[in-house]
């Protein structure tokens, strides 16, 4: 007996602990090596292949140079990078922020979702998750316990990414007393949706109808194309002190590699995701706090100006989103013309595609993605093979959607532009 | 809002002393011998390596490989198989993460559940019962006990009792964590002890985390053992590693950790689902001084060689300085500290703010408060139900310029003096 007992044993010591059960599979991990492949046109991962401005390498670069500066800084933020924070966004939200009770700064955009997470999610609490999402949100509400409550936007057009809509009483069926928290993304990833203001009215009067929190990711919130205006739901009364709000260094200044983000929100709440921090990973490096830091208050003080980094990469970028949509256009294709982010999702429909020998067993998308990379173009999926749920009828709509970046140097453009009109030819 | 809000898992967790102590330290201007970091720059080659990778193009901005930097896994895998005595494979088997610190996280994440028991020998590093307590787990403690009372005391003279620590494994120990070189003692585990671990971890079949962050930092000839280099122990061992001890760059954040790789997919999971990518630019700098450490391995241009060198001299230095006021040092074979007994002191701790901490809490104030002078209690590195039988000693960090000795010196002397 005590054999068999020890051989249980082995299997089971080993075992993964419950909380990350079926969170293993990630649909990036499959296509990294894709991504890796120079003779592939990268416009699938959410990365510029754009120079970050050269004041914030030579940040980081004179950051570098200080010896106190490569040792461990204050573990909630960097004294310089907070202020900063607190300066920008006091002015954005026309409130004062305390930089040392109303921020933490966290690995990423990413860092700061989980941190919510964990701070404020547990078991028998629901999530409300709009699809499309950026593919972690459910696998993170999981982890903390809670339950993912989903709702699709759904199509009233097909021009812009403002068609993609929520339908006002599917939502309010979604908050129940369980609800702990909705998740809203704004600018949206993928579809490049920016809430209006009604629109987050909407869901701010529900949020305060049924007290729950919102966390709020606005990781694109400078990328803004013209005619449209980024809302803040935590600046809409009632919400300041029910939201946390998320920001990223990577999507601010172009430098996705160097992993700093923040949350924004009460100290009543914050307190909580600087538990989880100083439990986790304590503090995040110091040199590229200070030279975030450091840009950020150059930036603060050109703000609303043509040369501030926020005006001037929106600008450029909008100028990429219209080549793009017009490079789609060229090949029947209909895009989603996006109101800010950098991603631009297109319906490959009336391309026609016979993808049958590719295989049954996968997805539309995933099968057209695949085919893409033959084509030696990487684009990517809108939603995430795990985070299907038996909105069969949105889902299969969603499958005929495939998401491109187009935060990318002309040459990577040109690129594109080259294979997608030789299609035309064939 | 009228609701609870917080989530069970971070609850009786928030406390922590490196907020209190880092703050009062700053608020004081005191000469800092507490948190551990270096007051001196890392070596020239890798802050070049660092300024290098970031005037290296675009792709040093961006994104690399979630679970580490091609560059970095591959050197760390080449590296560290020399040592361990085994192939590591630079895929599976590792996992660089935001310093050690997020190292021991994502284990703990990915093993431990509600239920599961992991041993922890006190004193430790203060994260890891937070961190057992945030997966759900049961923390049992055993101590390292002075075993003799000689003139020159030394960490090695901290041992584990084998009864005591056979008795703490049982059908619900998950794992076992170890520190080595130990954070605060300085104690250096020597091959029979880790192998006494080594014996029980494999008859209970437990899981051991090693923590080995100050691995290149070892004096007087103790050499450093890997507890997974032995016998049965490479499948059930995590090791964690970090770039800040081992360059002195503590606030680059870069650590890892290194196992089987059936253990430490679950480490990725994790990580996958927490903070994803680590900052790319500091990884490929990491990942040239490891390649220029290992092209002179042994040799003694490495900075693995003439780190422990310097910081030799530092730390009898201070050991004496201690000596000489009436504080009673106890000499460590490794790592960034030095622990001292302060129980023949006799100093009035008045200050009506400290009354109910324990000894060491409040001496430790009164130092930065009236003589500026940073230290940490060695009291926070017990659990707290312990913390009271052991109030008598403090922590030095000695890995500090001369010039910064000079003034921790200056301070305790003229204290000495004017007794």
């Amino acid at each position: 007996t005590e054999l068999f007992n020890r051989d249980k044993m082995a299997s089971i010591k080993h075992k993964n602990a419950k909380r990350i059960e079926g969170l293993d599979k990630n649909v990036w991990v499959a296509f990294t090596s894709v991504a890796a492949d120079p003779s592939i046109v990268n416009l699938g991962q959410g990365y510029p292949d754009i120079p970050p401005p050269s004041y914030v390498k030579e940040g980081l670069a004179q950051a570098a140079m200080v010896d106190r500066l490569n040792q461990y800084t204050r573990g909630f933020g960097h004294p310089t990078l907070v202020k900063a924070l607190s300066k920008v966004y006091g002015k954005v939200y026309d409130r004062q922020l305390d930089p040392f009770k109303e921020i933490l700064i966290t690995v990423g955009g990413y860092g700061s979702l989980f941190s919510t997470m964990q701070a404020l999610v547990e078991e028998g609490d629901e999530v409300i998750i709009i699809e499309p999402f950026f593919d972690c949100y459910v696998p993170m509400v999981k982890m903390a316990g809670g339950k993912p409550v989903l709702i699709p936007l759904r199509l009233v057009g097909y021009v812009s990414s403002a068609d993609w809509v929520l339908d006002q009483k599917e939502l309010a069926s979604k908050f129940n007393s369980k609800t702990k928290a909705i998740i809203i993304n704004t600018p949206n990833n993928p579809i490049g949706k920016i809430f209006s203001r009604s629109e987050l009215q909407a869901i701010a009067d529900l949020c305060i109808k049924h007290d729950t929190l919102c966390f709020s990711d606005e990781v694109y919130e400078w990328l803004v194309y013209k005619g449209h205006e980024h809302v803040k739901i935590a600046t809409l009364p009632g919400m300041w002190d029910r939201t946390i709000t998320i920001g990223s260094a990577g999507k601010t200044f172009s430098v996705t590699g160097w992993k700093l983000g923040w949350s924004i929100g009460p100290d009543h709440l914050i307190k909580h995701l600087q538990t989880v921090m100083q439990n986790s990973l304590y503090t995040c490096p110091t040199p590229l706090q200070e030279a975030v830091g450091q840009g950020l208050l150059r930036e603060f003080e050109l703000m609303g100006k043509p040369d501030c980094y926020f005006t001037s990469l929106a600008l450029e970028l909008e100028g990429k989103r219209d080549r793009m949509a017009a490079m789609l256009r060229q090949t029947g294709m209909t895009p989603v013309v996006p109101e800010g982010g950098y991603f631009m999702i297109v319906d490959v429909t009336a391309l026609n595609q016979d993808l049958s020998h590719m295989g049954d067993d996968e997805p539309y998308d995933y099968k057209f993605v695949k085919w893409m990379i033959k084509e030696k173009v990487f684009c990517f999926v809108i939603l995430g093979i795990n985070n299907k749920t038996k909105h069969s009828k949105m889902h299969r709509i969603f499958e005929k959607y495939i998401r491109l970046c187009f935060i990318k140097q002309e040459s990577t453009l040109d690129a594109a532009e080259a294979i997608l009109k030789s299609w035309n030819k064939g | 809002m009228s609701r609870k809000l917080h989530a069970r898992r971070i609850e009786a967790i928030d406390k922590n002393i490196w907020v209190e102590f880092t703050q009062l330290a700053a608020d004081y201007k005191a000469v800092n011998l507490g948190q551990g970091f270096p007051d001196f720059s890392p070596p020239s080659f890798v802050q070049e390596a660092f300024c290098k990778a970031l005037n290296g193009g675009f792709s040093m901005h961006q994104y690399t490989r979630a679970f580490g930097h091609p560059n970095l896994v591959k050197i760390l895998a080449k590296f560290f198989s020399r040592i361990v005595g085994r192939e590591i494979d630079p895929m599976e088997d590792i996992l660089v993460s935001v310093g050690a610190y997020q190292a021991l996280f994502c284990t703990f994440q990915a093993l431990i559940d509600e239920g599961d028991e992991v041993i922890i020998v006190e004193p430790f590093f203060d994260c890891y019962q937070p961190m057992v307590m945030m997966a759900g787990g049961t923390i049992c403690l055993l101590y390292l006990r002075l075993k003799c009372c000689g003139p020159v005391l030394s960490s090695a003279d901290w041992v584990l009792s084998p009864e005591e620590l056979a008795s703490k494994f049982s059908p619900r120990t998950k794992a076992i964590v170890i520190n080595t070189p130990n954070n605060p003692l300085g104690k250096v585990y020597q091959r029979e002890e880790l192998q006494m671990i080594a014996d029980l971890c494999i008859k209970h079949d437990v899981i051991c985390i090693s923590d080995e962050v100050y691995e290149w930092l070892t004096y007087d000839g103790t050499k450093h053992v890997k507890i997974a280099s032995l016998p049965g122990m490479w499948e059930r061992t995590v090791t964690i590693g970090s770039a800040g001890k081992t360059f002195s760059a503590t606030g680059w954040k870069v650590g890892w950790a290194m196992g089987s790789g059936h253990i430490l997919k679950h480490l990725k999971t994790v990580h996958q689902n927490s903070v994803y990518h680590c900052a790319t630019a500091a990884q490929e700098a990491v990942a040239v001084g490891f390649q220029r450490e290992y092209d002179v391995f042994g040799t003694e241009e490495s900075y693995f060689h003439q780190l422990p060198i310097h910081l030799h001299e530092k730390r009898l230095r201070l050991a004496d300085c201690l000596k000489s006021v009436g504080l009673k040092p106890i000499l460590p074979q490794g790592g960034y500290f030095m622990i001292a007994d302060i129980s023949n002191l006799n100093v009035d701790l008045t200050d009506p703010s400290t009354k109910d901490e324990p000894y060491d809490y409040r001496f430790v104030k009164w130092l930065i408060k009236e003589k500026g002078l940073a230290t940490i209690p060695v009291s926070a590195f017990y659990s707290p139900e312990h913390r009271n039988e052991f109030q008598k000693y403090i922590r030095f960090c000695f890995v500090k310029e001369d010039t910064t000795l000079q003034a921790a010196e200056d301070i305790l002397r003229q204290w000495s003096d004017s007794k």
